[in-house]
């Protein structure tokens, strides 16, 4: 990283502090940014410490305390089989956080792969984007049926059912949510591609990786970052959606997209099981989505004169 | 809604004109239904109504039709649209009686109509039938209706009704005569109930076999005898239907015209009739009864329940599913089960389970608890198997360790290697899975692990022999869903469980012996029932068929289950009826004022 530093030719004048601490600095200057950040740590901080203090099982079932409404015991209510709601939201949410970050980091790497590749190398623009064409073409629901038909039970055998159906359905949601971050990284590679630093990089004698980590992409990474925030949010949804076929987590998996879909039908008799869920949902797509916008700010090239 | 009023004005029209031209005939008519006892209340209640005149009946039936076809497609719900329009001999009333419907009466021994070998009935059609063309229904149609299904290359899916029939003749024009290879002790099969309507020859002649399937004017409009005829079709969307000019009561049906609105879920069909008021009728409410409970509170419409002979059981899998097997998994060259063979293990597995609380989470008053196959009707319910509604954790346990099933380090029971773990597969369907972690609560409490699977219901039920998750192939250790048999008569629905009726890649993974249970002991039982007239006796062997399977642990039966719909309060004269088609007395119905 040190070297980072004297390399650094966009950085107009030499500064004392290192690229981190600049960062946080501008990273600081966003308040909504800030806001998101202490926000997604309180849910992870929830989701991940809460179980150690609000002790009672998720899977416990108590069916003589069915749809009941918020109490000490159970401050998010139960649901119609006697399920703690808060334990059930908490256990839902390190599922669905981990299946949105993992599946939105592949499809990130993926989608920024074929985008730079695409963008930069004229020879392969062609190729890579007429495959994203065919992922963008693919009916992704009978796609995920093959796909988790040929590969569910040989995954199961290999790592378990959980691990391997988190496999699975991270894989599952990571390849085929890549396109529209290749497109767009694409598009702004091209721009940027034409700019007058990447010719003087170029003549410079730099190698082409070089000046696709050094140049390209800090200059596209506000475009990927919209694309991460927005990934976690579809990829949330997406596993939901698949929960929901029968083809995701089994049924006994709280995760938050399934705890909204089964509290939907319930929402006029105990609305905390549809609400905490969804704000749960809201609250860290919301969150994402500024610290994005405020790592983008911070990330930005173009903003450091400022 | 310009149109719908056209359509109304129209249809009054027609029937001023057939009231008219009937009017002698109606009055002959409802004399002799004034002599009757119970039809005369009918009839009175709507003795002023004229055919046309209560607008158009709103139904909504949550998964879509997709043919009108009832011979094409098995499916509920294509049954009892077409049962709007196309009508069979005879049906069964709400009580499960079987009852004259386009004919003058039920052919018994006694009146002659089956002959006293058992080896033929002969049906009398009701003179003056008219099909909503306005020509004459004649005994041809009944005779073309069998050739229809019973075609080579046909895949007509009501083809089993028609097994052991040697010939179907039209006597006269009004006299159609059933002969059978063998004796048959329940003769009344072939064209009785919603599932086998007459279809009209002229219409189908050139249907038949291969060709079948592409008729889609045909299927999707079939020409009947029934209240309503088809207006337009949309596939998987919406039919509408008017009512038939032609129809035999010159009064009836009450209503102009019917819209059948397809597709949603449970729930939003019953929030548009319970709660909104949209909708008139909504077929099958398979919806957690609290939520129900809420929606009733709107005070716009009523639930409607008939216990048939419908059980949500779960299957014991008798063979092993283990995917190392390759090909010959699920099957009976794959071996048996490892664990699910023990007869102990399959007691433990049903002595664990609650079934009131399954009833109260799931079902409420749509269901019972049960633990026999052959629920209903009454002369066939036994109480040999009451053992197992009573919930006993700890007779499990004994009975699993005097079994020498040990319970390891993780609280789960292994003999030889061989853990108590199991595949839990049912349909997507919220009730279910609640019905599932229910069980597996249960089931750990034993020292049973299980693992829950849901499979869409579109492909659990699909049938497709390509997908792995089909309830046939049963690639799972134990699996749950509903299924009942049509009719009053169990005879067909026991043979489902002998020997040569188990699934596997050698009959398309056909059979329908979901468990794959074979006992030879159980095979003679059935031959038996198949060879014996006397209701009595009949009744005795079916219910020592069903404690059989039971006690021996083929499946664990969970719920009696009612169908369970809901209509509008404005809506009179429904008779909610679980043995034939819902829709089987349309033409009654009215809208109150």
């Amino acid at each position: 990283m040190t070297d980072a530093v004297i390399d650094q030719p966009v950085t107009a004048k030499p500064e004392i502090e290192t690229p981190s601490i600049l960062f946080w600095r501008k990273f600081r200057k966003h308040k909504g940014g800030v806001a998101g950040l202490v926000v997604f740590a309180l849910i992870v901080l929830i989701v991940y410490v809460g179980p150690f203090i609000h002790t009672i099982d998720p899977n416990k079932i108590d069916i003589r305390a069915k749809n009941q409404g918020p109490s000490w015991k159970h401050p998010f209510g139960t649901d119609n089989l006697g399920h703690d709601m808060l334990a059930q939201v908490m256990a839902g949410g390190q599922i669905s956080l981990a299946v949105g970050l993992t599946a939105m980091l592949l499809a990130l790497l993926l989608g920024t792969l074929v985008g730079v590749l695409s963008g930069y190398f004229r020879k392969l623009d062609g190729p890579l984007m007429r495959l994203t064409d065919l992922f963008l073409a693919l009916p992704l629901l009978p796609l995920l049926l093959v796909i988790i038909m040929l590969f569910r039970d040989t995954l199961r055998a290999a790592f378990g059912p959980e691990t391997g159906i988190f496999i699975l359905i991270v894989f599952v949601i990571g390849v085929t949510s890549w396109m529209h971050t290749a497109r767009i990284v694409r598009g702004d590679v091209l721009a940027v591609k034409s700019q007058e630093f990447i010719v003087a990089a170029k003549s410079s004698g730099m190698r082409e990786h070089r000046i696709v980590l050094r140049h390209i992409l800090p200059n596209v990474l506000s475009s990927i970052m919209v694309s991460a925030t927005l990934g976690i949010a579809a990829a949330i949804i997406t596993e939901s959606a698949l929960s929901f076929l029968g083809l995701g987590f089994p049924s006994d998996f709280p995760t938050w997209g399934r705890l909204l879909f089964d509290g939907a039908n319930f929402l006029q008799l105990t609305p905390s099981r549809v609400f905490w869920p969804g704000l749960a949902i809201s609250l860290t797509v919301l969150s994402v989505n500024y610290i994005g916008d405020a790592v983008r700010d911070a990330l930005d090239p173009r903003t450091q004169a400022r | 809604m310009g149109m719908r009023a056209a359509d109304e004005a129209r249809a009054e029209a027609i029937s001023a004109k057939i009231i008219l031209i009937f009017k002698g005939k109606t009055m002959k008519r409802t004399k002799i239904l004034l002599a009757g006892t119970v039809a005369a209340l009918a009839f009175a209640n709507v003795a002023h109504a004229q055919r046309g005149t209560d607008g158009d009946l709103k139904i909504l039936f949550w998964q879509a039709v997709s043919t009108l076809n009832p011979y094409l497609s098995g499916g509920t719900k294509e049954i009892y649209s077409a049962s709007l329009t196309i009508e069979p001999l005879a049906r069964y009333d709400e009580t499960g009686k079987l009852t004259p419907w386009l004919v003058t009466e039920i052919p018994t021994v006694d009146n002659g109509g089956v002959a006293k070998d058992m080896k033929s009935i002969t049906w009398k059609l009701k003179p003056g039938v008219k099909w909503s063309d306005g020509s004459a229904f004649t005994a041809e149609d009944v005779v073309f209706t069998w050739q229809y299904c019973t075609a080579p290359d046909g895949g007509c899916a009501q083809k089993a009704q028609f097994e052991g029939i040697t010939n179907v003749e039209a006597v006269d024009p009004l006299t159609v005569k059933v002969s059978f290879a063998e004796p048959k002790y329940y003769p009344y099969g072939a064209f009785v109930g919603a599932q086998q309507p007459i279809i009209q020859k002229a219409q189908f002649k050139d249907c038949v076999g291969a060709k079948a399937p592409g008729c889609t004017s045909a299927n999707f409009g079939p020409i009947g005898t029934g209240p309503f005829v088809v207006k337009e079709f949309k596939p998987n969307d919406v039919i509408t239907f008017t009512a038939n000019a032609n129809y035999r009561d010159a009064a009836k049906p009450a209503f102009a015209s019917v819209t059948l609105k397809g597709g949603g879920d449970a729930a939003s069909a019953a929030r548009a009739v319970l709660e909104t008021g949209e909708y008139d009728y909504a077929w099958n409410m398979q919806v957690e009864p609290e939520v129900l409970a809420t929606m009733l509170k709107a005070g716009k419409g009523t639930l409607v329940t008939a216990f048939g002979t419908q059980v949500e059981r779960i299957n014991l899998n008798w063979t092993n599913p283990d995917p190392k097997l390759g090909d010959k998994r699920s099957t009976v060259e794959g071996g048996k089960h490892p664990a699910l063979s023990d007869p102990a293990v399959r007691k433990a597995l049903s002595i664990a389970i609650d079934r009131d609380i399954i009833d109260e989470a799931g079902y409420g008053e749509a269901g019972k608890p049960t633990c026999n196959i052959v629920p209903a009707p009454d002369a066939y319910v036994s109480t040999a198997n009451d053992w197992c509604l009573k919930q006993d954790i700890e007779g499990a346990n004994k009975l699993l360790d005097q079994a020498g099933w040990k319970k390891g380090a993780d609280g789960i029971r292994a003999k030889d290697g061989v853990k108590l773990s199991f595949l839990y597969q049912t349909s997507t369907n919220s009730v279910r899975q609640g019905t599932q972690a229910l069980v597996k609560d249960w089931w750990q409490q034993i020292g049973v692990a299980s693992e829950l699977r849901n499979v869409s219901a579109s492909v659990f039920f699909g049938g497709d022999p390509a997908s792995p998750d089909t309830f046939q192939k049963f690639y799972a250790d134990v699996e749950m869903y509903t299924n009942n048999f049509d009719g009053t008569d169990p005879e067909k629905y026991l043979a489902e469980w002998l020997c040569n009726k188990i699934p596997s890649p050698a009959n398309g993974w056909q059979g329908q012996n979901i468990p794959r249970y074979c006992n030879p002991e159980y095979d003679k039982i059935i031959a038996e029932l198949s060879k014996t007239a006397d209701l009595g006796k009949r009744a005795e062997l079916a219910k020592k068929a069903n404690d059989m399977l039971t006690a021996e642990g083929a499946h664990i039966p969970l719920i009696h289950r009612g169908q369970i719909s809901s209509h509008s309060v404005k809506l009179s004269g429904v008779k909610m009826n679980a043995w034939d088609s819902e829709l089987w007395n349309a033409a009654d119905w009215s809208r109150k004022k």
